[in-house]
Formats: C-alpha cells, sequence, structure tokens
C-alpha cells in the first residue's frame, strides 16, 4: 500500500471491503435521530471487570488443568540435533512433553518452540524444561537490521537477507524535485515495536475423543477453531472456542499459533485440560512485533507549499516474517508513504531485510504510524523552509475533504495560531512546540450473522460468533438490539466470544464494530418483523413492548439477520494537534495536549468511542516516546522483553486529550481503533522539533536523542 | 500503586526473613554462574533463614484471602500470584509481567497494595489478603469500582483489577486526593489499551473531587460549513 492518494475510496479499496461514503449514502438505514446509539452507554460488562468475576482464557480452572510451558530455542541460528526429554520426564508432577517440531530441526531466531510440558504445577514445568537437554550446532546469525543488509551479513535463510525492491512511481520525480522551490531531504528511522497485549498469547484447552473446548485469547475465534480442528484433525463442528473476556490483542492474536497446537496436543496426550499462557519474555521473543524502518525521502514543493516531487527508499525488518525459506523479506516491512498525500510526481522503492528475529505480524494500523512519521515529519520540515504554517501546508495538500475540515476547525479549538511560534524560539530551558498530523484507514464492515430472540416475558437475547477486544463489542450489542426494539441496552443479553453463536470474522483491521453492529441490527428488524405479525400490534416499542412480547406464545421468536451494505461504510479520517514541553537541559519530553478530530461514521457509543481514541493516541505516545525492542548481537536475544526496560506510557505520563467526533450517520458504522493510533508519533515529533527547533528524525525520541540533536551530546551510532 | 516501599510485604511473621533480606544476603551471588547459582542460593537462604528454613518440598500454608482462611500445600518458591491464580479461584489478580513491573497482580496485604507476583505465598501467612473479589460485600460495588464502571475506566479489563485495588488503597491514605497524588499512586499500574484518561477520572470521583464531565465533543459533520 505504497500511496494513498485520497483517503476515503482508496483505503477502503485497499483493504478490499467496505464502500466509500457516497455509495452508502443511497439507503439510509440507521434511524435519525437514534434513540441510543450516538449517546454515552456505559459497558454492560464493566461490573464484571472491576470485581474479578471476569474470566479470560488464562483464568478458567477446568477441574484437573494442567499447567504447561513452551521450551524455546536460546540459539538465535542453530542446526538442532537431539532433544532429549527422558530425565524431565522424571520430573514429579510431569504429566506430558511434546516436541514442537522434530528433533532435528533449523531454527531461526531465538525463541523458536523446541518442546512443551505438561504439569501438575509450574514450578514442575519449570524443573522440567530445565531438565530437557538440547543439542544444536549454533550457525552465524544477524539481528540488526543495518548489519543484515551487508555483504558478508549471516543468512537468515537460504536467499539473501534483502529482498528485491518494489518499485511504485508516477510522473517525473527526478525534474520535479530539481525544479521544485524547496526540496527537504532525510533519512528517518522508526523501531521495532513489541503489542505486548497484558493478556499473554495462550488458551485453555480439553481435548476429548470427539472433540475439543478451547478457551481462547484470541482475535478470532473461528480462526482458533479451525486452526486446532486441522492440528487434531477433528471436525470443525466439534470444536468449540470461547472468548468471554480477552486481555488485548492489537494484531498479534489471529489463529490459535504454535502455543495453542502444543497445548492441543498435550491435552490430547494426558486427557486432561491444559492451561498454556506464555511468559512476557515470550511475548518480546516470538508472537509478533511491528516492523522497523528505515526511510530515506526526498520531498519537494512549488514556492506555495503545493507538493510536487517525493522519492522515498524504505527498508525495515519484519524479523523472519513474510519471507519464507528461500528469500528475505517479502513486503512485510513496507510502510504506507507518501501516506495521505497525493503527489504527482513520486518514486517510492520498499525491501524488507530478514534478520534472526521473531516474525513481525499485524500491528494497529500496519504500515501506517511508520509512513506517517517519515511523511508528516519531512512535510512539516518543508513549511518550515518554505515559510507557511504546518496546518496550512495540510490542508493545501491533503486530498481528504474530512480531514480538511478537521483541521480548520482543530486549528481554532487548539489555539495553534497562538501558540505556533517559529521552531525552537520559545524562551528558556524548557522549551515548548506543538505540532499535527492526519491519518487514514479503512475500517469498513463485512459478513457477520446474528441471532436475536424475543422471549414472552420481553426480555431479549441477541447472539454474535464475534469477541470483545475491550472496544465494547458486548455493549454495542445490547445498544443495536435496544434501538431497534425500543428498549433500553440493559434489557438486552449480549452473548459472545463461542463458536456456537452465528459467524462474525475475526477482529482485525478496525473492522468488528461495522461488521457486527449491521448484522445485529438486520436480525433485530427480522425479530421486530416477527412480533408485530405474533402479537398483530403495529407499535410494539416502548411502553408497548411487554404487551406486545405476552403474545408471543410458546416458542421464543428467534431470527437470523447478517451484515449489509449501507449499514456500514470504510475510510475515515483523523487529525491531531499536540502541545509538548522539552527540557533542553535533561531532553525530557512531557506531552502537554493531544486534541484529536476523529470522522467517525454514525458513532455507536460515544463513551466507548472516547476511550478508543485515548487508546490510540496514549499507545501512540508510547510508540513515539518510549517503545523500541532492543536485541543483543552477542546472543540474539531480546534483552528488553519486560516493562522494565520495555517503557510503555503510564498514567503519569499521560497528556491531557480532548476528543472532537464528526459524526456522520448517514456512513454508517465506521471502526476507528487504528485510525485513531496513527497520527500520534508523527504529531509528537513535528512538536518537538517545533520546540527545539531541530528534527529529531528516529523513533522512539528519547532524552538521549533530544540532547544529540541539541549537539550537547555525541550522537549514538545508529 | 507507587513503585515505593509501600510495595514490598512486610517481614514475614512466619519465616523470619523477608524478600529484601534475602536479597542482601545474597551478595554477589546474584552474579554467578549459573550453574553454581542454585546451590549458592540454597546456601545464602540456609544463612539467612537460620534452621527453621523451609522446602525445598511443598509444605502447608494458610491464606487468609478476602477475610476466609484458605489452608493449602505449596512449594516455598510459589508466590502469592501464583498461589491465588493456580491453588484457589482468586483469578482476578493477573499475571503479566511476573517481575514487579506492571501492577496486573495488585492485591492489598494488611491494606498495603503489593505486587502479588513478587511476594512468597509462605511470606504472606499470617497476613490480611484483600484481592479485586473481596471488595464488593454482598454484591454491593465499592464507591471505586463503581466510579470504574461510570467513568469507563477500562477496556479489555486485564488490568482493571489492579487499578482498582492500588485507587483504593490510595483513598484508605488519602480520601480527597489531588490528580498528581492518582497519577503517582497508579504509576505502577501498566494499561496497554491506554484507559489511563478515564483511570484518573474516576479516581479522582470516587474521591468526590469535581472533573470535568466530558472531554469529548460531537459535531455532525452535515453542520460544518
Amino acid at each position: 500500500m505504497p500511496t494513498l492518494p485520497d483517503h476515503t475510496p482508496i483505503a477502503a479499496a485497499a483493504l478490499g471491503q467496505g464502500r466509500g461514503p457516497q455509495a452508502a449514502k443511497a439507503e439510509i438505514l440507521w434511524p435519525t435521530p437514534a434513540r441510543v446509539l450516538s449517546t454515552d452507554v456505559l459497558r454492560v460488562d464493566a461490573r464484571e471487570k472491576v470485581t474479578g468475576e471476569a474470566k479470560y482464557a488464562s483464568d478458567v480452572q477446568p477441574p484437573g488443568w494442567l499447567y504447561a510451558m513452551i521450551l524455546r530455542s536460546r540459539w538465535a541460528a542453530a542446526k538442532v540435533t537431539a532433544i532429549d526429554t527422558s530425565e524431565a520426564l522424571k520430573v514429579p508432577g510431569v504429566k506430558s512433553i511434546v516436541l514442537a517440531g522434530g528433533e532435528q530441526r533449523r531454527v531461526r531466531y531465538y525463541g523458536t518452540e523446541l518442546a512443551a510440558v505438561a504439569a501438575t504445577s509450574k514450578q514442575a514445568c519449570l524443573d522440567a524444561l530445565r531438565a530437557i537437554k538440547v543439542t544444536a550446532e549454533p550457525l552465524p546469525f544477524v539481528v540488526d537490521e543495518r548489519d543484515a543488509m551487508k555483504e558478508d551479513a549471516p543468512r537468515v535463510f537460504d536467499g539473501p537477507n534483502l529482498s528485491a525492491p518494489g518499485v511504485k512511481q508516477e510522473g517525473d520525480v527526478a525534474n520535479a524535485l530539481s525544479s521544485a522551490a524547496a526540496v527537504v531531504e532525510g533519512e528517518l528511522s522508526t523501531q521495532v515495536q513489541i503489542h505486548h497485549p497484558l493478556e499473554s498469547h495462550g488458551n485453555t484447552i480439553v481435548v476429548k475423543d470427539d472433540g475439543a473446548t478451547v478457551w481462547a485469547s484470541t482475535q478470532g475465534i473461528f480462526s482458533v477453531r479451525d486452526g486446532i480442528a486441522g492440528n487434531l484433525k477433528l471436525p470443525q463442528s466439534n470444536v468449540q472456542v470461547i472468548c468471554d473476556y480477552m486481555g488485548g490483542g492489537f494484531g498479534a492474536k489471529f489463529g490459535p499459533g504454535v502455543e495453542g497446537g502444543l497445548a492441543a496436543r498435550l491435552s490430547k496426550e494426558t486427557g486432561l485440560p491444559v492451561k498454556l499462557m506464555l511468559t512476557r519474555l515470550e511475548e518480546g521473543l516470538a508472537v509478533g512485533n511491528r516492523p522497523s524502518s528505515i526511510q530515506k525521502i526526498k520531498m519537494g514543493a512549488s514556492a506555495d507549499g503545493k507538493l510536487t516531487a517525493f522519492e522515498a527508499e524504505t527498508v525495515g525488518t519484519p524479523g523472519t516474517g513474510g519471507g519464507g525459506e528461500t528469500a528475505g523479506g517479502s513486503g512485510g516491512a513496507n510502510v504506507a508513504t507518501p501516506y495521505i498525500y497525493k503527489v504527482p510526481n513520486f518514486k517510492v522503492q520498499q525491501r524488507a531485510v530478514a534478520t534472526n528475529a521473531g516474525a513481525s505480524r499485524a500491528f494497529r494500523a500496519p504500515a501506517h504510524p511508520q509512513g506517517s512519521f517519515g511523511t508528516e515529519c519531512m512535510l512539516d520540515d518543508l513549511a518550515v523552509k518554505l515559510g507557511i504554517d504546518p496546518v496550512e501546508i495540510r490542508i493545501l495538500n491533503d486530498p481528504g475533504e474530512n480531514r480538511r475540515k478537521e483541521y480548520a476547525l482543530g486549528r481554532d479549538k487548539f489555539g495553534w495560531k497562538e501558540k505556533y511560534k517559529k521552531p525552537g524560539s520559545s524562551p528558556g530551558p524548557i522549551k515548548t512546540g506543538v505540532g499535527c498530523a492526519g491519518a487514514t484507514w479503512g475500517g469498513g464492515g463485512r459478513g457477520t450473522r446474528a441471532e436475536a430472540q424475543i422471549n414472552s416475558d420481553g426480555t431479549v437475547e441477541v447472539r454474535v460468533g464475534t469477541q470483545d477486544l475491550g472496544t465494547g463489542s458486548r455493549t454495542l450489542v445490547a445498544m443495536v438490539a435496544a434501538e431497534a426494539f425500543g428498549i433500553r441496552p440493559d434489557q438486552v443479553v449480549a452473548r459472545i466470544g463461542d463458536t456456537r453463536f452465528p459467524p462474525s470474522g475475526a477482529s482485525g483491521g478496525s473492522t468488528t464494530t461495522a461488521s457486527l453492529c449491521p448484522g445485529v441490527w438486520d436480525a433485530c428488524q427480522n425479530a421486530l418483523a416477527e412480533l408485530k405479525t405474533r402479537s398483530g400490534m403495529a407499535d410494539v416499542a416502548g411502553p408497548n413492548w411487554a404487551v406486545a412480547c405476552r403474545k408471543i406464545g410458546i416458542n421464543p421468536i428467534s431470527a437470523q439477520g447478517e451484515w449489509k451494505q449501507g449499514l456500514s461504510s470504510s475510510g475515515s479520517g483523523g487529525v491531531q494537534f499536540v502541545e509538548v514541553e522539552v527540557d533542553t537541559d535533561t531532553g525530557y519530553i512531557r506531552v502537554k495536549k493531544v486534541l484529536a478530530l476523529m470522522d467517525c461514521g454514525l458513532i455507536v457509543n460515544t463513551l466507548t468511542t472516547t476511550s478508543q481514541i485515548n487508546s490510540g493516541i496514549i499507545m501512540g505516545m508510547s510508540y513515539a516516546l518510549h517503545e523500541e525492542r532492543v536485541m543483543d548481537k552477542a546472543t540474539g536475544v531480546v534483552l528488553n522483553h519486560s516493562f522494565d526496560t520495555y517503557k510503555i506510557t503510564n498514567l503519569a505520563d499521560t497528556p491531557e486529550i480532548e476528543c472532537i467526533l464528526l459524526n456522520m450517520p448517514e456512513r454508517g458504522v465506521i471502526g476507528i481503533a487504528e485510525v485513531s493510533n496513527v497520527p500520534t508519533a508523527s504529531a509528537i515529533a513535528n512538536a518537538v522539533a517545533n520546540a527545539i527547533g531541530v528534527r529529531v528524525p528516529s523513533l522512539p525520541i528519547t532524552p538521549a536523542k533530544v540532547l544529540a540533536a541539541l549537539g550537547k551530546v555525541p550522537k549514538m551510532s545508529a | 500503586m507507587s513503585p515505593d516501599s509501600s510495595s514490598q510485604p512486610p517481614a514475614s511473621s512466619g519465616t523470619g526473613f523477608n524478600r529484601r533480606s534475602f536479597l542482601r544476603g545474597l551478595g554477589t551471588t546474584v552474579v554467578a554462574a549459573a550453574s553454581a547459582q542454585v546451590n549458592a542460593v540454597a546456601q545464602e537462604v540456609g544463612k539467612a533463614a537460620g534452621p527453621g528454613v523451609q522446602g525445598p518440598g511443598a509444605v502447608p500454608v494458610t491464606l487468609k484471602i478476602n477475610g476466609k482462611p484458605v489452608k493449602l500445600t505449596l512449594e516455598p518458591r510459589v508466590t502469592l500470584l501464583e498461589a491465588l491464580r493456580n491453588s484457589t479461584a482468586n483469578t482476578g489478580a493477573k499475571e503479566v509481567c511476573d517481575r514487579a513491573t506492571c501492577g496486573a497482580c495488585t492485591v492489598l496485604l494488611d491494606g498495603k497494595p503489593i505486587y502479588a507476583c513478587s511476594a512468597l505465598a509462605i511470606d504472606c501467612e499470617g497476613s490480611e489478603i484483600i484481592t479485586v473479589e473481596g471488595l464488593a460485600k454482598d454484591g454491593k460495588l465499592t464507591p471505586v469500582q463503581q466510579a470504574f464502571v461510570e467513568c469507563d475506566a477500562m477496556m479489555c479489563g486485564f488490568c482493571t483489577p489492579g487499578f482498582v485495588l492500588s485507587v483504593t488503597a490510595l483513598l484508605k491514605e488519602k480520601p480527597r486526593p489531588t490528580e498528581a497524588e492518582v497519577r503517582h499512586a497508579c504509576a505502577g499500574n501498566l494499561c496497554r489499551c491506554g484507559t489511563y484518561p478515564h483511570v484518573l477520572k474516576a479516581a479522582l470521583k470516587a474521591g468526590g473531587v469535581k472533573v470535568a464531565e466530558n472531554t469529548t465533543t460531537v459535531i455532525n459533520y452535515a453542520d460544518i460549513a
């Protein structure tokens, strides 16, 4: 996805789903004005979450359950020749040990699964892991992407580490650069970011002869079901996956994973339930990350600020991901550049470089934060060079009408004109600065089925085979049903997180809300029609509800429905404004304020939408200032896997956040989880540059990099 | 929970040494070669604890959890978090980092918030352990829990029990906390979803501090010029 000239239709097409707003306008099916939708509704499962009653995959305790752990390679590259489990099997409490990939195999990163043990306690597992003897021939390896690009670097796979470049171009970029009124160029880089959902990857699994039950921490219950069924050679119909609650995924939790397959085999071997949740170290090593990027960019504009030329060469590492056995990365490290901007003359060359590190996975708006950072930073530098206000240059160049309006609105609300000063010009050692950036994402809906049941006592049950990643899916199901039936959300029992319910897709690409709300609405409309028929009443809502339901008879009304076009669309745009303080003596950055403006389509729940935007901003800030995976070149291990050394934003760091939501009910439901995350880091980077008067071209923007940019300490080698 | 001394478990009445003196006693052995480490640790434990050393086999332990004594048989190396999650049904305290950095395992030990991952269960004998399951009485949420519900101070909910307990402990010390005090008290709890603004709001609300009701404005796109 190298270019996204106009955010709405293009982003939708890029994701292969959804439709633009124009198409959605053809038929408006959501009620206007809405009664329940677009209001603040408290989470229907909030009580369970504040009392500890909410049971996650890691919490369930089926009778006789065994603890399980994984033995992982301590070589970044090696030929494993033997795995001896005989001593480990003698450890008291150990019930079974299974190998992950045969006894003799090639490993390509520190953390590759070798074996798994199930035992009656965690302590027995730990003892058993220590007692497994692995014999291996260590091989040369490389974990640093710059090292991996060198001619003589050890090869991660059989082919070269560096992939052939993917090239996209239009117009004549060389000519456009030479005739531009101003040109800026730079090398910008972004780090490898680890997903780190607080609940680690894992499952609790019970395998019996004729089927299996899986409590999964997952973004896709059906993909886990199919994966486990395939692994155990069981009919899919006999595998039930349950995910009542899950502790975060951010793109790294699709499918059962290697750990799910191992847990299933251990359960099958022992005939007992097995709980296998990864440790924090394993989260750092093996279950996903956002690829790094190094972006060499040249950007040119006319004297009035109109972009005329854009040239970029990018490379990043997806670790061992996206490469297969014969070549380096296959585009898994591409960045979305020149991101939201339409530049008439551009040339973008992108490559990936394989390293001996855990494979990247989808991570909240894959490719976008990296692309945004490179493009938006250069655009600000260009604005400074031309003497144009950064908001002005965006309004001039951004092809998205929604974002242009957001910039204009946000500029006033934020007090941009008063706050924006010449870079580095604020007095004293603590300098203030402001920055802004924009973003896009698809976030459309797709086929979800739902089932609505109305009982004669007026209670309602809605069943959808989706999962709640923390976005409030269960609450949204209740709200949509309440809207349809003219009742309160607390009169609806929303049942989700079970593959025995009508199927819904995996939760990725900000598609969950836009998928399930239309499906639920349609099911409820069908149930409502049936209720009207059975009760003989034309109006069954509100005060008539109980009377109508009493006429249902013995069999409850049950109706299915499905996602329908027109009830959702895709293509969301957002912009953010940031104010920072930078201490030029210490390099410490304090983010004071973030203002987010977001076009949201039909806002379903204003309260949980706000939470989601806060979420995006805080994770973006964490990416901007704190997070970075550090690899040890000597051993290939991730040095900073846990939160004492892998810093993430905490409450003490959290800035004041203000959200302005643009409600566009005529477009239907659109997901905003990813678009809200993208621009924050770029806006912070621009605010820092505005504060100190020099660009820090590398994420995370640490105090050391700030001081280096100011010339107060030597620059670190890359 | 603030990452200060209050997050350490108090000295145990049962075994005669605590984590801090244990670590101090280890001295240089923590950096010794891995192969020698187990023996060295065992020797140092022996020195620190004297003849009363327990283990390595399982020993009977009685933990007072949410007001009820619970008899367990645990190896001395089992942490309080492991005991709660693996040997009782109290799974509200979550395992996230297992090294005292994230606060998801926060429980109250004699009223003080501690990281349950970094206290040995046997050291908690004789102490009052309150987990998130022990807060609501007769199904009635505490003001802190209620404020979390009303402020949407949770997303996936995995960190929520830890935050609820850290804020509960703070309000016991400071019934009307300032914003800075909430930020400090919760600096040892991490949330990956980024619910912090609503957690802050909930803590202040539970403390009866007036907070801005809404920082979100909804504008109909059609109304924008």
